[in-house]
């Protein structure tokens, strides 16, 4: 009697169609891989925005679901990408350093190769040592494991300090606000051993493919996210289905309720604020090879209220709802910042959008908190009509 | 009968007013008591303290038979070890359907894990069917529980406190806002419950608490002020003054 989830979801299957749909789209007009028509670039834009799906959809199940609206998940986005980014950029100084070593008379020793790299990468903020944080910088593995550990733990241990002591509504939004805050100014600073301002950079290269160039590497990573989204939305559809999804929108409606009926309750929340910081964290190793660069800028506390943004407008309490939220406003972000929108003169004043697109952004905000709740996914509403 | 739980000597102040004073109680199991008072009596305040919302400056909460005292216990555990709560306003999960809100409440194991990997069983199935029955809701499973009407809902949280299978029922003001005819089946309800746990139902309404036809236990300032047969407690010259004033 008892059906799969996915049969008892069909949006799960249309949404992975659609996706599915989208990915083989992009692979056919693909330079690498198909007939040319997007540009590298455009197809790096798009793998980074189905990151950007990710972390929304994921921000969507803590918010939307769980009604924990965190303003600090960039954090683990920005956490994860700095995993991954510390393993590319040594393995890259490592290709480096050792071909040119190699031109010497004598073979280069390990010390000298190790020194060679520390030289230049630490090269930028003055220093020339390996700190604590980057020993297990040369293992790919192990840098892929701290992906996921990090956001992870730093999601376990804030997550249990602050739901232990009831923190909750805006007080713990606040407090989310303050760890993504601290980490950026730890970050910022040149002896944070992550070089400070300078961010890691150099992202794109990936050591020993260098023979295979841009084009198809962009492929590789806008595959691999595209994979991870369709991933993550099966998993959070998953745990937000059944049981698991009554109880946490239960601990959104009502918390203390939820509490009398049994469950404890900050145990959920932990599990749920964990689980998605993972995520957003997987979600941020895949973003920043692709862009490139990663700096404490990234996780400023605006970032992760932009992404509450997206997932207002997109719609909360429904996963897709999150990804279309998170598609559309970022890549329309990126087409008003960029300069693609035409300027438009009024005569006396000429509304430049590269100023103006966030004011447009916080107005977009405003009316669709008031005037459609349900954001953009609440249209999905008048197709589909539900029986009674 | 043996006695489930044990009240003794109970004070809370919150910034020096004694909202509970020195109060002790005693239920058994399976018995049907009324909680009366004016308000303020300390009604709410003493189901906040057995169900481990507020902490008592002094006093002993014990527990079962194995003398456990709720006080150590955090709200989960208290309602996972069998007392259940129904608030005075109908508190359902309105977002959700009848049944995922009995399913919600049915007596399983709570953890995270536990309730991710849950499978629905027939078994589950048969006792939401059996408590849907039970409280008139059969027809309604498929329905957003925001939906119902309000004494509906009552009944709703009435049936969700015995899909938990407790030992201990504490019932805040189950007939306010009903009609009559839905008093007569919230009386019921409440008096089958009865025949196999203990019940401690909260009422303003006297016409309402003669119905139950049980023990009364008068509340005043924080304590017990009579205890008996409802004509025993409206027949007390202090119960008297408290209610008609001096």
């Amino acid at each position: 009697m008892e059906r799969s989830f996915i049969m008892r979801n069909p949006s799960v299957l249309w949404f992975l169609l659609a996706l599915a749909i989208f990915t083989l789209g992009v692979t056919i007009l693909s330079e690498a891989f198909g007939i040319g028509g997007l540009s590298t670039s455009f197809i790096k834009t798009l793998g980074k925005t189905l990151c950007l799906c990710l972390i929304a959809v994921a921000m969507d199940v803590v918010w939307g679901y769980c009604g924990i609206l965190s303003l600090g998940h960039f954090a683990f986005f920005g956490l994860g990408g700095y995993a991954i980014g510390m393993w590319l950029m040594y393995a890259r100084t490592e290709e480096i350093v050792v071909n040119s070593l190699n031109e010497g008379a004598i073979p280069p020793t390990q010390q000298e190769i190790i020194d060679g790299i520390g030289t230049q990468i630490f090269g930028v903020v003055g220093s020339s040592e390996f700190p604590l944080i980057w020993a297990f910088s040369h293992s790919l593995g192990l840098q892929l494991l701290m992906v996921v550990l990090v956001p992870g733990l730093l999601a376990l241990v804030f997550g249990w300090l602050a739901f232990r002591s009831r923190v909750t509504g805006v007080y713990l939004s606040i407090l989310t606000q303050a760890m993504t805050l601290a980490l950026a100014l730890y970050l910022f600073q040149n002896d944070s051993g992550l070089r400070g301002n300078n961010g890691l950079s150099g992202l794109q290269n990936i050591p020993g493919l260098d023979h295979l160039g841009q084009a198809t590497i962009s492929m590789w990573f806008f595959w691999a996210s595209a994979i991870a989204l369709g991933a993550g939305y099966v998993l959070f559809a998953w745990v937000t289905s059944g049981k698991m999804g009554s109880v946490i929108r239960g601990i959104r409606d009502d918390e203390s309720r939820v509490r009398f009926l049994g469950y404890h309750v900050e145990s959920y929340k932990l599990f749920v604020f964990t689980l998605t910081a993972v995520v957003a964290g997987i979600a941020g190793a895949l973003y920043y090879p692709q862009a490139g660069i990663i700096n404490p800028a990234e996780i400023a506390p605006i970032a992760s209220i932009y992404l509450a943004v997206w997932v207002a407008i997109g719609g909360r309490g429904r996963l897709y709802g999150a990804v279309i939220g998170a598609a559309f406003v970022s890549l329309l972000s990126s087409w008003f910042t960029g300069g693609g929108a035409p300027s438009i003169p009024l005569g006396f004043y000429t509304i430049q959008w590269t100023d103006w697109w966030l004011v447009l952004l916080g107005v977009s905000f405003v009316a669709v908190t008031l005037f459609f709740p349900k954001g953009i996914g609440g249209l999905f509403d008048y197709l589909v009509r539900k029986d009674p | 009968m043996s006695t489930l739980l044990e009240v003794s000597g109970v004070t809370v102040s919150f910034d020096g007013f004694r909202a509970i004073n020195n109060l002790s109680f005693q239920i058994g199991e399976p018995e049907l008591r009324a909680v009366i008072g004016p308000n303020g009596a300390g009604k709410t305040t003493f189901m906040d303290i057995i169900t481990g919302k507020t902490k008592p400056d002094e006093g002993r909460v014990i527990w079962g038979e194995k003398s456990v005292s709720l006080l150590d216990m955090s709200e989960s555990a208290i309602a996972r070890a069998g007392v259940g709560r129904k608030f005075q306003k109908p508190t359902v999960f309105e977002d959700q359907t009848v049944r995922e809100n009995l399913a919600m409440a049915l007596k399983n194991p709570r953890g995270p894990f536990d309730v991710l990997w849950y499978k629905k069983t027939a078994q589950g199935a048969e006792k939401i069917e059996e408590i849907a029955e039970e409280i008139g809701l059969t027809d309604e499973l498929k329905r957003r529980a925001g939906d119902l009407s309000h004494g509906q809902k009552q009944w709703l949280e009435i049936g969700m406190l015995l899909a938990q299978d407790p030992r201990l029922l504490l019932i805040d003001e189950p007939a306010a806002g009903m009609t009559p005819a839905e008093r007569e089946h919230t009386t019921d309800l409440i008096k089958r419950a009865a025949e196999t746990c203990a019940v401690v139902v909260i009422e303003h309404d006297m016409e309402f608490v003669r119905r139950l036809d049980c023990k009364v236990t008068v509340l005043h300032e924080g304590a017990v002020l009579a205890e008996g047969t409802l004509d025993h407690v409206t027949q007390n010259q202090d119960v008297i003054d408290v209610y008609l004033g001096r």
